[in-house]
């Protein structure tokens, strides 16, 4: 076999193989942070998963959070990561009847929860349907701006997470970075999270939103009152969502969500479900409910209703 | 007769028994019920108060009484050609006027059909009296903004926070500004 010998002569030999070793190594030593990076940065790099983190790690977690925001935005923010209540699952009612679509949940959502500004991000969309064709998604519009709300003719539903009891964005996900909390928040864990957006493809009510570029929230705009699964500063290149203010919400006594607080008209409700004093329970036993794309069997924790 | 006697001991007995319990239900209930216990009663069972804000007032109308007290009370269903002829009336308007709400006498206060007189902030049971329905969700949280904490104390507002009482129609809006298309992001 002259060929064969020919080959086997010569010092260096150029497989596929080896080639593959070698571009691995440098594309794993340019993964790595750079020698001169902070301590954080490394740490970070190699924390784990939100739920397999023991007490003491979670702790380090928080306060190295704590400290890198604090810095970036100059003013004390603290990170918790307060556990689900027990006995508690959250459910949301939206009363169609009374509201006027004037938006004023989109933007406080945005506050309380810390999303970009530039480019903006809105965990909320108030879709203005035609009273004459129903909630019809095919016929809804989100730009609608004329001078006064609401207009003849129209009605408005918000849409935000649904908070399924069945997610469908939870199934997708390949690293597990999203997952529904004991109390029905599905939460994502923004470290964990590898930005592959199949979760956005997989919801059904466009309810997750990509941080395509670096978020931009100034400084003094900045709520520092934030839940490392909720609304603390995110990093370019993961997915976010509605988690029902879980940093507001998960307290004893917590407070009613951002967009509950500030609806001129009072259509939004929050409560636990299991509770059967709570005004949801109420809803659900007194008015007619519905939850959007009930076919697709998420079992959506958001019920929208007809007070009236 | 002899369960005729048996009967008359076991009664004395019952009534003892059942004095002993009451006393000792009343003692062991809380200070604040007791309170409520003592409070008389003249027909209507006792309202429960919630939490309101302040009525919205125009600044410096109340209290009523310092411009009334000098005045005879006129009750004769007229209209004000000379004092509040801001306040142009679209609620039923052809069934009501000011003094159906408003009391005669006692003009800081409201009165209800059966003649009972309330303060500004009980404005609601005024209201409920003919919007019952709206009344029970309100009461329960469901119509109206109800704030506070969710499994704790909780606010409410008035009826006429969001609803001028002489012309109740929530006012349309200004909506906030549409979200930028996806189009337009840089």
């Amino acid at each position: 076999m002259p060929t064969q010998e020919r080959r086997d002569d010569r010092a260096f030999r150029m497989s596929r193989r080896k080639m593959m070793r070698g571009v691995a190594a440098v594309l794993g030593a340019i993964a790595l942070p750079a020698q001169d990076a902070p301590a954080s940065v490394w740490e970070s790099f190699f924390q784990k998963n939100f739920r397999e983190l023991s007490p003491e790690d979670l702790k380090g977690v928080l306060s190295r959070l704590e400290k890198e925001y604090s810095e970036k935005y100059k003013k004390a923010v603290k990170v918790r990561a307060t556990p689900p209540i027990e006995g508690v699952s959250y459910g949301y009612g939206l009363d169609l009847s009374r509201c006027i679509g004037c938006r004023r949940c989109v933007y406080a959502c945005v506050e309380e929860n810390n999303q970009s500004r530039d480019p903006q991000i809105h965990w909320i969309r108030v879709l203005q349907l035609n009273k004459e064709r129903g909630v019809d998604l095919e016929d809804a519009e989100h730009y609608y701006n004329p001078a006064k709300v609401p207009e003849k003719g129209h009605f408005y539903m918000p849409v935000q997470c649904q908070q399924c009891e069945h997610p469908p964005c939870v199934k997708v996900c390949p690293v597990q970075a999203t997952w529904k909390e004991r109390d029905g928040i599905t939460v994502v864990d923004y470290n964990w999270c590898i930005g592959c957006r199949y979760c956005m493809a997989a919801c059904p009510y466009g309810a997750r939103h990509f941080n395509w570029k670096k978020p931009g929230l100034p400084s003094a705009e900045m709520n520092p009152e934030t839940h490392y699964l909720g609304n603390r500063p995110r990093p370019v290149g993961v997915v976010e969502k509605c988690t029902f203010c879980v940093q507001r919400v998960r307290n004893t006594p917590g407070r009613y969500t951002a967009c509950v607080e500030i609806c001129p008209v009072g259509a939004r409700k929050f409560g636990n479900l299991l509770d059967p004093e709570s005004e949801m329970r109420y809803i659900i036993e007194n008015k007619r409910v519905f939850i959007l794309k009930e076919d697709l069997n998420t079992r959506p924790k958001f019920y929208y209703f007809y007070a009236t | 007769m002899k369960r005729d006697r048996s009967r008359h001991r076991f009664f004395p007995g019952m009534v003892v028994l059942a004095a002993c319990l009451a006393a000792g239900v009343a003692s062991s209930a809380p200070s604040e019920e007791k309170g409520k216990v003592a409070k008389p009663h003249a027909a209507a069972p006792a309202e429960k108060q919630f939490a309101v804000p302040t009525p919205p007032f125009t600044p410096g109308i109340f209290p009523c009484s310092d411009c009334h007290k000098e005045m005879t009370p006129n009750p004769k269903r007229r209209e004000l050609k000379e004092e509040h002829t801001n306040i142009v009336l679209n609620h039923a308007e052809g069934q009501r006027w000011c003094l159906d709400c408003h009391d005669t006498y006692d003009r800081d206060r409201l009165h209800l059909v059966n003649g009972q007189r309330i303060r500004f902030e009980e404005s609601y049971r005024l209201c409920g009296q003919c919007h019952g329905d709206k009344y029970r969700d309100w009461k329960v949280g469901v119509h109206g903004k109800r704030t506070g904490m969710w499994n704790g104390e909780k606010q409410y507002l008035l009826c006429v926070n969001c609803h001028n009482p002489h012309d109740p129609r929530f006012k349309p809006l200004k909506p906030l500004p549409p979200p930028v298309r996806p189009g337009d992001i840089r």
